[in-house]
């Protein structure tokens, strides 16, 4: 494949959203919601990174790889949903600040 | 074509055996109403030991199965053998707990099975998208049991924490794959392994990638400094989900990783030895301390596992096939214990409530001797105090250590397990010589009470037999680190790289 923009490029769009996925999970003290949201940048970044690999590499197994991901990353939304719904349930809240009952 | 690229579906047998078993008690679950719970947790131990068996019976060679992705050998037969055993040992045991406590339904056994099967594929991949989804497949699972007592707050925030630090894990050992794909061109683990075999630094992708990997890979384990959720997830699940965390996917989770630091990284020790000696002090360490101040018996087991974790990573850094050996009968032991433990826990029942507290195990030896003596036994075993089997695991590991020349660390372990003995031992002083507390119930179910006599008797008699463990660790080992012999690092016909294109 030939393309004008370079592998590099992608890599580091890919290492910015993950580490702006990452932060917003540690550095957000609001909603469990934001943290699903960044959660879903992490794999987005992941996906990224296996295009341009692919692409780079004339390689297919890459973007096999992110079709699996994409699957996964659904699955895991809507484990996550229901967990933070039952959660809702019992506590009437979900701000992050309030998941305490417990001292990790 | 060679066997290793057609659809060779025999090596899967017994996790053939468990999706079907697990697709079908879903039915069964579903038509038998009221008594569904009882007759689905049956069916799936019966099927966990037909998996066994036809491991057992499948384990002779090394086949590569499913285009390469699956690989069955000794060392995922081991491992197979220890995840049903953990897998079946707290399914038989999680029954009683869960009737008493109004969440008898028959999605937790299947649950179970689902996340088995996700287990025993982890130690069988072969490449890193086997890897990745046989992770997943053990962790979503996971995540629903954890919540599993929907009705309250503390199974509900336990399944939230452990839903959102998994999704974080994933994602950073999913980050590691693609930059190790990236920079060496291939998924499968036998190509990597031939890649990477070139002397010399590696590239700086490479290396980030397999901390990444080791990262996610530690915190499926609960090893520090990604041990975060651990104390919390124990505590709040229901106590047979605890027991179900404790044992198989520690089990499942070393044995991919041990897998993936030996076989495509196999070359290059030095790369990723500082790190898992640094995890293994620091878990070896918090296990040690952070464990003196609990007061529930489930956090206190969470920061046992901790540093157990440590103990087993101290055998992996030696990176030899003896410290393999090593961390492998460190594991078995592990699994028998914690079974064994939480079995003791399960019947903590007084005036048909479920307690936590070690206060309440005061002057248990009066009321309940025989559970008091398994209790005392596992302790001891835990803390490492011979002739019991703990203590042989934590000398394998550390004899490992020292031929490796890290003599350190064999000490420095074997100083925090001075310092763990501690909780443990005061547990059994609680238990023998303080002023005898109410009594429990009498448990109604038999089967905790066969589990943890077994369990402690294995535990006890370990000295006296120790040959079969440390017989087929060390074939096991032996089929995953002599290269030369194994089938899985046979290199693919570049067919499948073309077909690929």
């Amino acid at each position: 494949m030939t393309s004008t923009i370079p592998l590099s490029h992608y890599l580091t769009l890919a290492a910015v959203i993950f580490t702006i996925g990452v932060f917003g999970i540690f550095l957000n003290r609001k909603n469990v919601i934001i943290i699903m949201m960044s959660i879903e940048l992490i794999l987005l970044a992941v996906n990224i990174n296996f295009v341009a690999f692919s692409a780079y590499l004339h390689d297919l197994a890459g973007q096999i790889f992110t079709m699996f991901v994409l699957t996964v990353a659904a699955g895991e939304a809507a484990i996550g949903l229901a967990i933070v719904v039952v959660y809702f349930r019992n506590r009437g809240t979900i701000e992050v600040a309030d998941i305490n009952l417990m001292k990790g | 074509m060679t066997d290793g690229l057609a659809l060779n579906l025999t090596p899967l047998l017994p996790e053939i055996v468990l999706f079907l078993a697990a697709l079908a008690l879903l039915v069964v679950g579903a038509f038998k109403d009221k008594e569904g719970a009882r007759i689905v947790t049956v069916l799936a131990v019966i099927s966990l030991i037909l998996a066994a068996l036809l491991t057992l019976a499948l384990s002779r060679t090394t086949v590569l199965a499913m285009g390469g992705h699956f690989v069955e050998d000794g060392f995922a037969a081991f491992f197979k053998m220890l995840i049903f055993l953990g897998a079946a040992g707290s399914l038989i045991v999680a029954n009683g707990y869960m009737r008493d406590a109004g969440i008898e339904r028959f999605e937790y056994p299947v649950l179970a099975l689902f996340s088995t099967l996700g287990m025993s594929m982890m130690v069988s991949a072969n490449s890193l998208l086997a890897l990745y989804m046989a992770l997943e497949l053990t962790s979503l699972p996971l995540y629903v049991m954890a919540a599993f007592n929907r009705d309250t707050v503390r199974s509900s925030e336990a399944g939230l924490k452990y839903f959102i630090l998994g999704a974080l894990a994933s994602g950073m050992l999913l980050y590691g794959c693609s930059l190790v794909y990236g920079f060496n061109g291939s998924l499968m683990f036998g190509e990597l392994g031939r890649a990477l075999s070139v002397d010399g630094r590696l590239p700086v992708g490479t290396v980030v990638g397999i901390v990444f990997i080791l990262a996610g890979l530690a915190f499926k384990l609960g090893a520090v400094p990604f041990h975060m959720w651990t104390p919390d997830v124990y505590e709040g699940s229901p106590t047979p989900v605890s027991t179900f965390f404790a044992s198989a996917p520690k089990i499942a989770a070393m044995g991919l990783l041990i897998r993936v630091l030996m076989q495509p990284f196999g070359h290059h020790v030095v790369e990723w030895q500082q790190v898992v000696i640094l995890i293994s002090v620091l878990s070896m360490l918090l296990g040690a301390f952070a464990a003196i101040g609990q007061t529930n018996i489930k956090r206190l087991m969470a920061y046992s596992s901790i540093g157990h974790i440590g103990y087993a990573f101290v055998g992996l850094s030696a990176g030899t096939e003896k410290g393999v050996v090593a961390v492998l009968v460190y594991m078995a032991i592990y699994v028998v214990m914690t079974v064994g433990t939480f079995a003791c826990i399960l019947k903590m029942r007084r005036d048909g409530r479920y307690i936590e507290t070690i206060a309440d195990l005061a002057g248990l030896s009066a009321s309940r001797p025989m559970m008091a003596a398994c209790f005392a036994i596992f302790m001891f075993s835990l803390a490492g105090i011979p002739p019991l089997a703990g203590f042989f695991g934590k000398l394998y590991v550390f004899m490992a250590a020292v031929d490796a020349g890290y003599l350190w660390l064999a000490l420095f372990g074997a100083l925090t397990s001075v310092v763990g003995a501690y909780y443990y031992l005061r547990i059994v002083k609680i238990i023998y010589f303080d002023d005898p507390a109410a009594a429990f119930d009498n448990t109604p179910h038999p089967a905790l009470n066969a589990v943890s006599v077994i369990a402690a008797a294995l535990i006890l008699f370990f000295i006296v037999v120790p040959g079969p463990v440390t017989r087929a660790a060390g074939s096991a080992a032996a089929s995953l680190v002599t290269p030369a012999s194994g089938a899985a690092n046979v290199p693919a016909p570049a067919s499948r790289v073309t077909a690929l294109r």
